[in-house]
């Protein structure tokens, strides 16, 4: 017993090794998967070392520069003007219209999936989900059309009242009264593009809320909405802000419905209402066609830094699902 | 060697016989016997319960048939009776949580004070908050603190109030909680013991001052200790809230209940068989199904 006593004294043995012998269908399932994952990480390795190869020489040329510099100005080697690349404009354009697009889906997916979930009839249940699931498999050029002809005129209209009443807002303030193709019809249009997917994740986090805090909360006399405000949404706040994120994400790699909607302009423009944004998958394709080999090297590097801002959200994302799942529920 | 083995064994024999069945049945009684008997004397609040005619399906099954119960203030009642016999789904009847199921059904009436519960027009979360509720497993709000668990109840039901430390207090105590939380009420609800969890639910429960006080096995996954603290605050609150206790635990049933009603399943939905003060049923039952259950011969 004593382990004081110098006779008894003996080396601890050796931890054991401990191994199993998987079936052969775990091997194969293993392998499997195992190739499975590996081949994503590899695409996604292989995209990124691709983009930088091609815009090393870029990175290179304008160091930081090719961040904070607003302009994009291809040169002219006849008349011996340097290339001035930057994508600062753009990268502030992509966050502002991806914030103004997280802020209004934000609430009408949270809003939507508690319809879904607590209050819409059984009947119609089904029918609502599948249709905001099917809004996800509309194409994004189709979103597009649809932004500049169908909602635009709408949209102008309601950003002259937002200008009228809350124009004393920095941000809903305009240099110009030009309303059309504003950073905040890109948004309305990205917004519309990123509620299924929100939706979908806010109502499978809903879905799984414990029934025994639910009916806790009904016993004590609760309304549905005081139940939802105690129980839902401190239990699904991971969740909702996960979905936020991928939606964020969505919404920043948004190209072609962008870019029929927005006015580019080489300019950081930080009033959402005034006609005049930027966005750097949109930009990507605007140059794209009549670039001079050394601007489409600088377009790789834009969307190398796309690609790193889209990981670095997916990143925050995954902390404030774990942060928020630690203390949340 | 031999004369020690035999006292031994002699010893463990006695232990371990069982009774015969007259034993338990008096021995459940002397228990019943030693309470205090409150009903006969107090009427304290107003309040009381009662369930005409009631049936419950979930969907086309009939799990419980006609029951018919009076719930005067005061009162401790218990339900005992094997498990599927439909116990749980009569008590979520009377605060109206059976109808959370989707295919759940009823039919009777439920009157608290005189009036029907299931009338059209009633505010379901106002009947509630007269007809509180405490589960089988613990549910405190992990989300909110300890404190924040016990006034729950007022926030989801936006009841106003003034005080809230003493209303705290005062509920913690009365639930047995207060010594040991009252230095951590600012911790979360999941970080106590289950015992004290539960513990917490009464608390929360009684926060919003009920007139009943609805408990299904509530000791089911608690220690002695902790039980038999719990069968205090139900005799205590016995002078002010109506409880109706289910319980799987015949001496818990003959220590906190002043009656009990005996419900049994033979094939079909489930019956109340027999209903009278705690003492007779463990003493001297009519039913002979009743017999048979509070002396273990079956169920
Ligand atoms: N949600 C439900 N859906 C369908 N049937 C149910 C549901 N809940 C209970 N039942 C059925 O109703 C009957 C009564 O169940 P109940 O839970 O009331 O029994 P109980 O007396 O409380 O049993 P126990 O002592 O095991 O808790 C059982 O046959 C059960 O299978
Ligand atoms: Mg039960």
């Amino acid at each position: 017993m004593a382990n004081g006593s110098l006779l008894d004294e003996q080396a601890p043995p050796l931890p054991r090794e401990i191994t199993t012998q998987p079936r052969f269908s775990d091997r194969v399932f293993r392998l499997v998967i195992t190739a499975g994952g590996f081949t994503s990480l590899l695409v996604l390795g292989l995209i990124a070392a691709f983009l930088a190869y091609r815009g090393l020489e870029v990175f290179r040329t304008f160091g930081y520069h090719f961040i904070t510099n607003y302009k994009w100005d291809g040169g002219n080697p006849d008349a011996g003007v340097k290339p001035s690349l930057g994508i600062g404009a753009m990268l502030i354009g992509t966050i502002v219209i991806s914030l103004v697009a997280l802020a209004i889906a934000l609430p009408v997916s949270v809003g939507a999936s508690l319809f879904l979930t607590y209050y819409v009839p059984n009947f119609l249940r089904k029918p609502l989900t599948i249709l905001v699931d099917l809004m996800a498999a509309i194409p994004s050029v189709v979103y597009g059309l649809w932004g500049f002809f169908v909602l635009m005129p709408h949209a102008v209209y309601w950003a002259k009242l937002l200008h009228k009443y809350l124009g004393w807002i920095p941000v809903f303030d305009v240099p110009l009264p030009i309303f059309e193709r504003s950073p905040f019809i890109a948004g309305l249009v990205l917004a519309v593009m990123i509620i299924p997917i929100i939706t979908a994740i806010s109502r499978e986090v809903f879905t799984q809320v414990p029934l025994d805090r639910v009916q806790a909360a009904y016993a004590l006399g609760a309304t549905r909405w005081s139940m939802i405000r105690a129980v839902v949404l401190p239990f699904g706040s991971s969740g909702i802000a996960g979905g936020a994120m991928l939606g964020l994400g969505r919404a920043m790699g948004e190209t072609v419905a962008v870019y029929l909607v927005l006015n580019l302009a080489y300019k950081a423009n930080f009033h959402i209402l005034f006609s005049s944004g930027g966005s750097i998958a949109s930009m990507i394709v605007n140059k794209f066609g009549e670039a001079s080999p050394f601007e489409l090297k600088g377009l790789m590097a834009a969307g190398l830094v796309l690609f790193a801002i889209t990981l670095l959200v997916n990143y925050l994302a995954n902390l404030i699902v774990r942060r928020t799942a630690r203390t949340g529920r | 060697m031999i004369r020690l083995f035999n006292e031994n064994r002699y010893e463990r024999d006695a232990v371990s016989t069982p009774p015969n069945e007259g034993e338990i049945v008096s021995s459940l009684a002397s228990v019943a016997n030693r309470l205090p008997r409150i009903s006969n004397e107090v009427q304290a609040s107003g309040a009381d319960l009662e369930a005409r005619g009631v049936h419950a399906w979930f969907g086309s099954r009939h799990v419980l048939a006609d029951v018919n119960l009076s719930f005067p203030a005061g009162r401790v009642t218990a339900l005992i009776g094997p498990s599927g016999c439909g116990k749980s789904t009569f008590l979520r009847t009377l605060n109206r949580m059976h109808e959370f199921v989707p295919s759940a059904a009823m039919a009777g009436e439920v009157l608290l004070d005189g009036v029907d519960i299931y009338k059209q027009g009633t505010d379901v979360t106002k009947i509630r908050l007269k007809i509180g509720m405490v589960f089988q497993k613990p549910n405190p709000f992990p989300s909110m603190t300890i404190g924040e668990n016990v006034l729950s109840g007022l926030k989801l039901a936006q009841i106003k109030r003034s005080n809230k430390e003493d209303l705290m207090e005062e509920c913690l105590t009365r639930a047995g909680l207060w010594n040991e939380v009252k230095d951590r009420l600012n911790s979360h609800g999941g970080s106590l013991s289950g015992g004290q969890q539960q513990r917490l639910c009464i608390a929360r429960a009684l926060a919003v001052a009920p007139e009943v006080l609805l408990m299904d096995e509530p000791c089911s996954s608690l220690d002695p200790g902790s039980t038999l603290r719990i069968e205090e605050t139900i005799r205590q609150l016995s002078q002010s809230v109506i409880v109706v206790i289910v319980t799987h635990n015949m001496q818990q049933a003959a220590r906190v209940s002043d009656y009990t009603g005996f419900f049994l399943t033979e094939g079909g939905p489930g019956r109340l068989i027999e209903y009278a003060p705690t003492r007779e049923i463990f003493s001297r039952p009519k039913d002979e199904r009743t017999e048979a259950y509070v002396t273990g011969r079956f169920g």
